[in-house]
Order: structure tokens, then sequence, then C-alpha cells
């Protein structure tokens, strides 16, 4: 499940140099964590966004809210928790299948959870899943037991619904 | 045009006058603009005098100050200077060269990072990488230090963007989509705010620098006036409102009045405006203004509930909220709290024991006396500082120079000349310690050279006074590194020295007399070394993280 004071923070920033340094800079001075970050450039090329997933209470989310808006290069900060939003992360997951039988139970699995197989080889599958948070949690615990060797992570982004009357 | 010329254009049309700086490699074509380009250029000694310099320039005169080094230690020297300016939100521009393009990231000589360096002390900085950005960025980098919350702002121009050619464009108007800052205090906030003033028995403004750079003194005083609320002053804000007028509460916090510090104990609405609730002027946080609703103006919004919670936010201009709050002043009724903070003052001035030898407290009083309050007071930082907060009796905003939120040694000379040059009307008297005067004695070159007129009152006693007053207080007197009995040099020969003048003061009998003739010299710096009583303490004073009422000492 998803922690109760994890937030995933949209940030739109200036495409420039400088600007992912800036942004990371101020969280670890300020010394806020952050859980993951993924970047990139937006439908317009001078844009870039940010979705930044932070852990705080209200007071920690504000202070981060208030001091991201400070930056010169920062065009909007919005935290999408608060929003109705749909959340997504891709994963790409290297699994041990030593025995057969373990490979034929992932692949049932993979099947389930409506994830795909990309790489297959005679010790490893490597699996590509893309979900919101519970989703990829759950698979991953699921895989535990067979042995992950690898897992790479994007980190999640999210995107705002359109409101029911700009539909 | 070149690169340089470029520069020096954006320079004359921000209204550049003065340029605090030392040259450079990387430097060398712009400097070679400027030799004759009508701008002065004060050679500072140190790169750190230059930005400091740069900065009291700024707090005494309300313009941007501009700073120039070379790259590599160039920049570095200047990052002390930089940081003492953000944290007290001065508008400074600093120029920095940098390596030539094709260098930059190959370890070239005098190569530093100098954007990655200065990005948490800078409200924004630059690397120019291309002679077509110069006239944007300039006009963006001046435009952005002096607006919404003021600040430094670093360009760091690499040498063959200062000679590549291009053609001049200066922008008229600034266009950044990202930073727009709020000026007028939001209607509904203003009236919540009224409405609480109105119905308020014990109110207390709280003015801090934000005071000082919305230049918002007039405001200030007009609403205290109307309203008879009395107004309690950070250390930033000392001036915004004079010390001798009624309502005045002297300055709160670690080293504030007794009576300031009661009121905060006992007002019941706190407006606190320009401020941000540092630990040292709030002491031990959950324990302060226990009984207030609290106001908050402020231009930054991050400083509105950063480290109290605040009952009305109100995010803008100090002056402009002022004159939101003036034209629809309620009526109130405070006689009662001020009888009570009147009873206060009298019963618990400002004071220290006399006694026969010089009191560093008296060398204040009697400066004070001898300029009525017209000069402009820089300070190193320690008890000096203090002191000076304490016991000058100031009248104007902008005449006290002092590094607040860094408290950064070695500040107040340099800035005390880049506040001479901006107000030659003024006498500038820098109240320094006999630490902290050698952390930047390198500027008396300056001074001397550019026949600078200030005034150096070195409260010298043989020691690193404010760290030994908390070694007496909390370390068993265990005096860590902190004396320097005979260890300093002599003074007056060190001014002699450089071909300033020098002048010494020992006993009390002799103070108002040796000031007055050093006061009177004007054909450049002066030295005034006063040998002060080496172990008097700076009272009275709340222990770091204690609550403002356990005040200790101050009690004649």
């Amino acid at each position: 499940m998803v922690p109760k004071d994890q937030h995933i923070i949209s940030v739109t920033v200036e495409n420039r140099s400088g600007v992912l340094a800036r942004i990371a800079g101020l969280f670890s001075a300020r010394g806020y964590n952050i859980d993951s970050l993924a970047v990139a450039e937006t439908e317009d090329p001078t844009v870039s966004r940010m979705s930044i997933v932070v852990r705080g209470d209200e007071k920690i989310l504000e202070q981060i809210y208030k001091q991201l808006n400070k930056l010169i290069d920062v065009i909007k900060v919005q935290d999408l928790t608060a929003e109705d939003h749909i959340e997504r992360e891709l994963v790409l997951l290297k699994v041990n299948t030593s025995t057969s039988n373990a490979r034929n139970e992932i692949v049932q699995l993979v099947n389930i959870f409506r994830a795909k197989i990309v790489d297959v080889c005679k010790k490893s599958i490597t699996i590509e899943l893309v979900g919101g948070k519970s989703k990829v949690d759950a698979m991953i615990d699921l895989m535990k037991s067979y042995g992950i060797k690898e897992i790479v992570r994007t980190g999640r982004i999210a995107i705002c619904r359109e409101n029911s009357k700009e539909k | 045009m070149t690169g340089a010329k470029i520069i020096v254009e954006c320079l004359k049309r921000e209204k550049v006058e003065v340029i605090f700086g030392y040259p450079g490699g990387v430097v060398l074509p712009l400097c070679d603009v400027l030799y004759d380009s009508g701008i002065r250029f004060i050679l500072t000694r140190h790169e750190q005098g230059a930005a400091h310099a740069a900065d009291g320039y700024a707090r005494a005169s309300g313009k941007t100050g501009v700073c120039l080094a070379t790259s590599g230690p160039g920049a570095t020297n200047l990052v002390t200077g930089i940081a003492t300016a953000y944290m007290d939100s001065i508008p400074i521009v600093a120029i920095t060269g940098q390596v030539a393009t094709h260098l930059i990231g190959n370890d070239a000589f005098q190569e530093v990072d100098t954007t990655g360096i200065t990005r948490p002390i800078t409200k924004h900085n630059y690397l120019l990488k291309s002679v077509d950005q110069i006239s944007r960025v300039f006009k963006e980098a001046f435009y952005i230090a002096r607006t919404g919350k003021p600040g430094p702002v670093l360009i760091d121009i690499p040498v063959d963007v200062q000679k590549a050619e291009t053609d001049f464009n200066y922008p008229e108007k600034v266009e950044i989509r990202s930073y727009k800052p709020v000026y007028n205090g939001h209607p509904l906030q203003i009236e919540r705010a009224l409405t609480l003033i109105k119905n308020s028995k014990k109110p207390l403004i709280l003015a801090g620098g934000g005071v000082i750079s919305s230049n918002a003194s007039e405001e200030l005083r007009k609403f205290a006036e109307k309203t008879q609320i009395p107004v309690a002053l950070t250390m930033m804000g000392l001036g915004s409102i004079p010390t001798e007028h009624p309502l005045h509460l002297g300055m709160v916090g670690m080293h504030g009045t007794i009576y300031g510090n009661n009121a905060i104990m006992e007002t019941d609405l706190l407006i606190a405006t320009g401020c941000r609730f540092d630990d040292r002027v709030t002491g031990k946080i959950s324990e302060f203004a226990p009984h207030a609703k609290i106001v908050h103006i402020d231009i930054d919004p991050a400083s509105i509930g950063k480290n109290v919670p605040v009952d009305v936010p109100i995010v803008g201009d100090v002056k402009k909220v002022f004159e939101q709050f003036i034209s629809n002043a309620p009526k109130t009724n405070t006689d009662e709290w001020i009888k009570k903070i009147k009873d206060w003052k009298e019963k618990f001035p400002l004071t220290y024991k006399k006694s026969d030898g010089l009191k560093p407290q008296m060398v204040i009083e009697t400066i004070s006396e001898l300029t009525q309050g017209e000069a402009i007071i820089a300070t190193e930082v320690g008890q000096n500082q203090m002191w000076a907060a304490q016991y000058y009796k100031f009248k104007h905003p902008r005449t006290f120079i002092s590094s607040g939120g860094l408290g950064t040694m070695g500040f107040g000379f340099p800035a005390a000349i880049g506040a001479q040059i901006a107000r030659k009307d003024r006498m500038v008297i820098d109240i320094a310690g006999d630490g902290s005067i050698q952390m930047n004695i390198q500027e008396l070159s300056t001074a001397v050279a550019e026949k600078i007129p200030v005034k150096v009152v070195i409260l010298n006693n043989c020691h690193l006074g404010m760290v030994r007053q908390w070694q007496e207080l909390f370390y068993k007197k265990r005096y860590a590194f902190t004396c320097l009995k005979n260890k300093q040099p002599d003074f007056v020969k060190l001014a002699e020295a450089y071909g300033a003048k020098g002048y010494r003061i020992t006993k009390k009998e002799e103070l108002k007399k040796i000031l007055e003739k050093a006061f009177a010299y004007d054909d450049g710096p002066v030295f005034i070394d006063c040998i002060v009583e080496p172990e008097e303490n700076v009272f009275p004073m709340v222990p770091a993280g204690a609550s403002l009422k356990e005040m200790i000492g101050g009690l004649a």
C-alpha cells in the first residue's frame, strides 16, 4: 500500500542545464527525502516535468512546495496525491529460473499481472511490468521467492485525470 | 560589439555607478573595457572584501551592489560574501570570470564549478555560454536581485564569451514566466488581520529586515502611531523606527531588551512584518509568544509558517501591506498595554554595571551621543555587534549594517567601505572587535588608497569575546582558543603602517575627547583602538534554546 505520508509531486521546470541540480540540491540541503525522481521533456520542449515521490507530514510538504516555488526555474508545483490522478511505474525485473517449474509459474504470473517477458535465457527471465505502486509491490513480492537477480525501476510518474466538465 | 563591451553597456543601463572587485586572467577583457568606462572601480585587497563592500553599498543605499572576481580562487573568495547577502536578502550582482567554454570541465587552470558552488547561496545564478545571452541575462539578473525577496545573483562568464562579438540589444522588459512576485496583500487576509487588531488588547508589531528592504519605515511608523501599537525589532529591523520613539521597544531575542521580550511573552496579537522567526529571535519555539495570535507579513511565502505556526498569513511587500493597513486602520485601545510596557521600560532599562575602567557599552553610548544617531553603524559579529545594536540610538533606516543571518566576522569593515561610497553625506563607523577586524584587515589598504573616511572603533578586549562569554557561562570558564592576550598586533601602528590614522583609548576620561578628534579626521580611514574591560559580557541574555522569559543578567 502507499504509505500515508508519501506524496507524488509534479514539478514543471525550465528545460535548462543545472535545473535538476538545483532541485536535488534543495532537497538535500533542507533534509527532505526523495523516494524516486523521474525527469523528461514535456509537450513543450522548453519545459521539463519532474515527478518526485517524497515523504513528509503536512508541514514538510508545505515547505517543499514553497521552497520549490522559490526557485526561479520552477514554473509550477502540484501535489498530485491531493487530486484525482493516474500513477504508473515501469519496472524491469530479472528473475532466476533454475527449474522449469519456476519458469512455468513465472510465465503464469506474468500473464495474470499483464506484464511482459522481454528476455529469456537459460537461468533467468526478464520481465517488463507497468503499473501503480500496489501492483508493482505485489509482483516484486511474488518474484522474491524465485530469487530476483536485478530490479530496475523508473520511479513513479503521474498525470491528472481530466475534470469531468472538461470531458 | 564584444561581450565585454556589452556587459559594460548593460551595467550602465542598470545605472551601476561603482563596482567592487579584483582582476584576474579570465576577466581581463571585461576589466579592459571597464578601465575607461566611467564606472568607478574599487579595487579591494581580497575578493571577500569586494562582496561585503557591494553588500554594504546595497544596504546603505537600497540600490543593487555589484562585485567582480576572476575564476577559481577569485570566485571561491566571494562565497562568504554572497552567502552573507543571501541570508540577509541583500540585492547584489556578482560577476565572475570563467575559463573558456572549450576548457570547462577539463580541470583547467583556475577552473572551479562556480555556479555549482554558489547554487545554494544565490537567489539565482547563470553560466553564460554564448555572447547572445548577455543582455537578457543581465537584465534578468538585476531584476531578480532587487525584486520579490531580494538576494544575490551570480553571473559566470567564460573569457571567450567576453571576447566574442554580437549586436547589442538591451531588452526593455523582463519576462520570466516562472517568477512573478506578489506585492499586494490579499484583501481577505488583510481584513482578517485588521479584525484581529481591532479586537486585540495587547497587540505588538515585530519589525524585521523586510521593513528596511522594502523602505516601509515611514508606513510602519504611521500605522503604529495611528493604532498606538508598540513596535519591537529584530536586529535586522533596527533603524526602522527611531530608538527614541515612545512606541519603540528595542531589539528582542537572545540579547534583546527585557521589556521587548516581556512584551513578546505577553502580547495577544503579534504582527510580524518582514522577519522570519530566526532561532536567535524566538528562543525556545514552543514557548514563543504563548498567548498570541500571529499575523505574519512577508514577501516570501516560504518564510511564513516555516518556524512558527501563523494565524493570518499575508504574502506581500511590507510597504504595500502597511499602506493597505493604514487606509483601513481600526480603532484600538491600547492605553493599558502601553502603560504596562512603559512600566517595564522604567523598571528594566538596558543597563550595565559602571566601573572605573572603560566599558564597551560606554564607548557605544558616547559614539551615539557624538553622532546624534545620524551615523551609519556597521558592525562585525559578536559582542561588538550586540553592544552596537543595544546602545546606539538609531534614527533612520539603512543606518545599521550588520551580518544577521550568517553572522560573518570580517563583514563590518568592507561593508562600511561600501556604505561610505554609497552615502558620502553620512559618517560611517565600523564597530569592531579585536578578533573580527583582523578577518578583513587588508581592506585598510583599499580605504587608504581611495581616501574613504571610515571610522573603525575596535572594542579591544583581547578575547574572542562572545565565544569567551559562552565559555564563561556554559563551559566552566575554560577559555579554549579565545584568549588573545599579548597575541594581538598594535592596531595603532598597524593603521599607521597602512598610511591610516590610529588612536588609542585606554581610560574612560579620554574617551570623548579622542573620539571627537578621530571623527573629525576626514582624509581617510581611522582606527580607534579602545582597550575595554576584557571580561565584560553582553546582557541580558537568553541561553540558546531557552524560552525568552529565561533571561539572565542585565539588571544593574
